[in-house]
This record gives C-alpha cells, sequence and structure tokens, in this order.
C-alpha cells in the first residue's frame, strides 16, 4: 500500500492520472465529434438504393466491426503515413476510433430509421414534403429518441476503449497508470486509473439518463 | 374534377385494379365500398401517389398526373409538376399517421410554413380555425399520445385540410375506432359534405355511405361491379354479389 500511505505520493501519482485522464478525455470527445455525424452519413449511404454506393459502404462497415480496434489503429499509425506522409499518435488515434465507431453509430441509426414507421413517410410524402424535409424534420428527430439508449452503450464503450491508444504509446489514462505501476511495482495506480474510468462513465451515465428523459415528451 | 380511365396496378403477379375508370364532379362525395382485397384502398393510394400505376390515366383538374404512352407503359407528370397535383388532393389515413413528435398545432402548421411558404402566423391562424371546426380549440399544444383515436383522426382531418386540398381523401377512417369515436369522426365528415366539399371516402360503414355519399362505388377483385347513386347501388335493385356482401356486414 505503497501509494495510500503516503499522501505526497498518492498526490503525484493522482495528478499525473488526472493529465492522463485529459489525453482521454480529448480522445472521447473527438472521437464522438467525428463518428457521430460521420455516422449518420454512413448509415444514409449503406441504406442508398445505389448499390455503388451502398455495397462499399457495407464492406466499409464489416471491416471495421469485423476487425480488432487496436488493429485499425496500429494499420493507421504505421501505414496510412507511408501514403501521405507522418500523423502524430494522437491524430492517428482520432482517425481510427473516428472510423471505427462512426460504423457502430451508423448501423445503430440505420436500425433507428428503418423502425419508423412507413405511415410516417406516406404522411409526409402526402402534406407535400421534399424527401430531405421528410428525413430532417419528421423521420430524423424521432431516430434520435429510439436511437438514445444503443448510442449511449456505444458511448460508454469508447470511454474504456480510449485504453487501447496506450498500444502506439499516446500518453492517457491507462498508460500513464501503467508506466507507474512498471516503476513501482504496485498495481494501485491500475486500480486507481480504474475509478476515473468509472467516475467518467458514471458522468456518461448521468448525462444518457438525463438525455433520454428530455425525450419523454411524447410516447409512439 | 378528378378523371381516372383504365387504371391497372399489380403487386407482384396479383392484380390489384384491373382496368378501373371514374369520374369525381366538384363536390361530390364518393363512398368506395367493397371487402377487403378489393382494390379500393389501392385505388385511393394510386390517386395520391402512394402507389405507382401500372397502366391507366389520372387527371385532376384536367392536368394529367400520369398518361399512358402508345407501348402502354404509365408516363408520369415530371416530378415538380406531380407534387403540385399531389397537392390539390388530401389523405387521411386509417391509422391517422400524426407526427408523434409535434404538438398537434405544429402538426397542422408544419407543412403550411414549409410546403406552402405561409408564415407562422397565418399557419397558426388557419390551424386553429381548423381545430375548432373540428372541436378540439382545446388541444392545440397536446401531444397525438395524449389523443383519444377519434381525437387523432379528427386532428388528422383538419392537418389535411391546412392544405386547402380539392379533393380529401379518406382511406378507411374509421376502421380502427371503436363505434361511439367513429361517430366522432363520421360527424366531421357529414359537416365537409354539407359544406360541398369534394370527398373520397373509402370505407366499411354502410349507413354512412348510404347516407352521406352523392355516389357509392361498389369493387370486388380489382373491379368496379356497381356504381350510382346510394339507392340505386345499395338498394331493392342491387346485384347478388353486392347483396352478398352487405348481408356480411349484417346491414342490409
Amino acid at each position: 500500500m505503497q501509494y495510500l500511505n503516503d499522501p505526497n505520493l498518492l498526490w503525484k501519482l493522482l495528478m499525473q492520472l488526472a493529465s492522463g485522464m485529459g489525453t482521454s478525455l480529448s480522445i472521447f470527445f473527438f472521437t464522438l465529434l467525428f463518428s457521430l455525424p460521420l455516422g449518420m452519413a454512413v448509415a444514409l449511404g449503406r441504406m442508398s438504393k445505389r448499390r455503388w454506393i451502398s455495397a462499399p459502404v457495407s464492406f466499409y462497415i464489416l471491416i471495421m466491426r469485423g476487425t480488432p480496434l487496436m488493429l485499425q489503429l496500429f494499420t493507421v499509425y504505421f501505414f496510412l503515413p507511408k501514403l501521405v506522409g507522418p500523423i502524430p499518435r494522437l491524430q492517428s488515434t482520432l482517425i481510427a476510433f473516428s472510423l471505427n465507431y462512426a460504423a457502430y453509430f451508423a448501423e445503430i441509426y440505420r436500425g433507428g430509421i428503418m423502425s419508423i414507421d412507413r405511415g410516417q413517410h406516406e404522411a409526409a410524402q402526402v402534406l407535400g414534403f421534399t424527401k430531405a424535409q421528410t428525413f430532417l424534420q419528421i423521420i430524423l428527430p424521432q431516430t434520435l429518441k429510439r436511437v438514445m439508449l444503443p448510442i449511449s452503450n456505444e458511448v460508454i464503450t469508447l470511454v474504456k476503449d480510449t485504453s487501447l491508444a496506450t498500444a502506439i504509446a499516446v500518453s492517457e489514462l491507462f498508460l500513464v497508470a501503467k508506466n507507474a505501476t512498471s516503476a513501482s511495482g504496485s498495481v494501485e495506480p491500475l486500480f486507481i486509473a480504474g475509478l476515473f474510468y468509472l467516475a467518467m462513465n458514471t458522468v456518461v451515465t448521468v448525462f444518457f439518463n438525463w438525455l433520454i428523459k428530455r425525450f419523454d415528451y411524447y410516447r409512439t | 374534377m378528378l378523371e381516372v380511365k383504365h387504371l391497372a396496378k399489380a403487386f407482384g403477379g396479383d392484380a390489384v385494379l384491373r382496368d378501373v375508370s371514374l369520374t369525381v364532379q366538384q363536390g361530390q362525395v364518393v363512398a368506395i365500398i367493397g371487402r377487403s382485397g378489393s382494390g379500393k384502398s389501392t385505388l385511393l393510394r394510386c390517386l395520391n401517389h402512394l402507389e405507382t400505376v401500372d397502366g391507366g390515366e389520372i387527371q385532376i383538374d384536367h392536368q394529367p398526373m400520369v398518361t399512358t404512352d402508345e407501348q402502354g407503359k404509365p408516363l408520369y407528370a415530371p416530378k415538380a409538376e406531380l407534387r403540385r397535383l399531389c397537392l390539390k388532393m388530401g389523405f387521411v389515413f386509417q391509422n391517422y399517421n400524426l407526427f408523434p413528435h409535434m404538438t398537434v398545432l405544429r402538426n397542422l402548421c408544419q407543412a403550411q410554413e414549409k410546403v406552402l411558404g405561409r408564415t407562422r402566423a397565418v399557419a397558426e391562424a388557419r390551424a386553429k380555425e381548423l381545430l375548432g371546426k373540428v372541436g378540439l380549440q382545446d388541444k392545440a399544444e397536446q401531444y397525438p399520445c395524449q389523443l383519444s383515436g377519434g381525437q387523432q383522426q379528427r386532428v388528422a382531418i383538419a392537418r389535411a385540410l391546412a392544405l386547402d386540398p380539392e379533393i380529401l381523401c379518406f382511406d378507411e377512417p374509421t376502421s380502427a375506432l371503436d363505434p361511439q369515436l367513429t361517430q366522432e369522426v363520421l360527424n366531421v365528415i357529414r359537416d365537409l359534405a354539407k359544406e360541398k366539399r369534394t370527398m373520397i371516402v373509402v370505407t366499411h360503414e354502410m349507413r354512412f355511405a348510404r347516407e352521406v355519399a352523392d355516389y357509392v362505388i361498389f369493387m370486388q377483385d380489382g373491379y368496379i361491379r356497381a356504381e350510382g347513386t346510394p339507392d340505386a347501388v345499395m338498394g331493392e335493385g342491387r346485384s347478388e354479389e353486392l347483396s352478398a356482401f352487405l348481408g356480411l356486414l349484417g346491414d342490409g
């Protein structure tokens, strides 16, 4: 119990972990920032009636969901630079994570969009709405309510998946904790890091509970 | 006002409409009756472009919505023209299809503002007037899920009327409702008939058809088997087929 018995040492560790958590949080937020909208574009592509759009998009989703995220991370970090020049570690992480999560979000959106009753499309059509208006004003708002719960699942997973960035030596929370454990021979840093992840996901959970409640104003 | 010639429609290999022709005059209330699967809903859906026809012609106000080329293939009007023509038709669904995420008022205003380009003030004034007409002025700020089925259907009627269609179509508007709520909705349609609004009503309510319609069309197997005034079609001289159908309903 070398950390828990020494307030100075513990404080130092907490500061290091907090700084690592900052990096984890930026992976988290930027991944969501890119993948949530990208996922919608992918979902629409996947549902396109044009096969030259839907077929490659289906293939992309298959690769993203069918291979390990860590492998995708390596691919972006080690091979993409050969094509486009050097990419810093953090940016590599964001590219790999955003592409991966967009595929999962896309399938969640697609399920939500397909679950909307055909009658909603028909009602919009007879009222003269264009296809774009129908999607944005009628279908999308109802879809968002339906996808919130599965989206929250993915977002919680993402908090923990940020630790995969350790694999390409991004100094996020998990790497910091692992290094502290290696240096001290104590597993305490890893368990304290676990509490950090738990704290982040508690916030995420409370946030989604609040958001889902906000959609409670109507039932279908 | 509406002219339909030789309409044909099949789903897969099953012909649902075979050579259906009819004319609807301004101010006329046309009731379409017949068993499930006789093609009456499909006919109504073709008129509103919810289904594409396989052949035949539809003209609204003497303007072609769809015609047939020499090979017998249907030829629809260009997209913009088609939308304009479809806006002359209003449609009320069996299961209302209100937008659940919008208040009653927004349900009535959204298309007025986004499709017809009315200002919010104009749209809301019109919406409130129509809600008054269907007896729901106090429900403007409620959501559809807070209303009974009959109230939802009356909102749906008001929503269709808000765009000032020339012909209002009803696809079994009371089939999802219990007898009491059915009367609520039928009363609204009755009031509209008194105003000489042009309407086409697909219905299983025989008494209503007989009482409110100016013209009754009886469909079976994708054909119009009898048509005329309610008395002529449903009265003494009616066909055996129709007697059998009315007998099934216990309403002969």
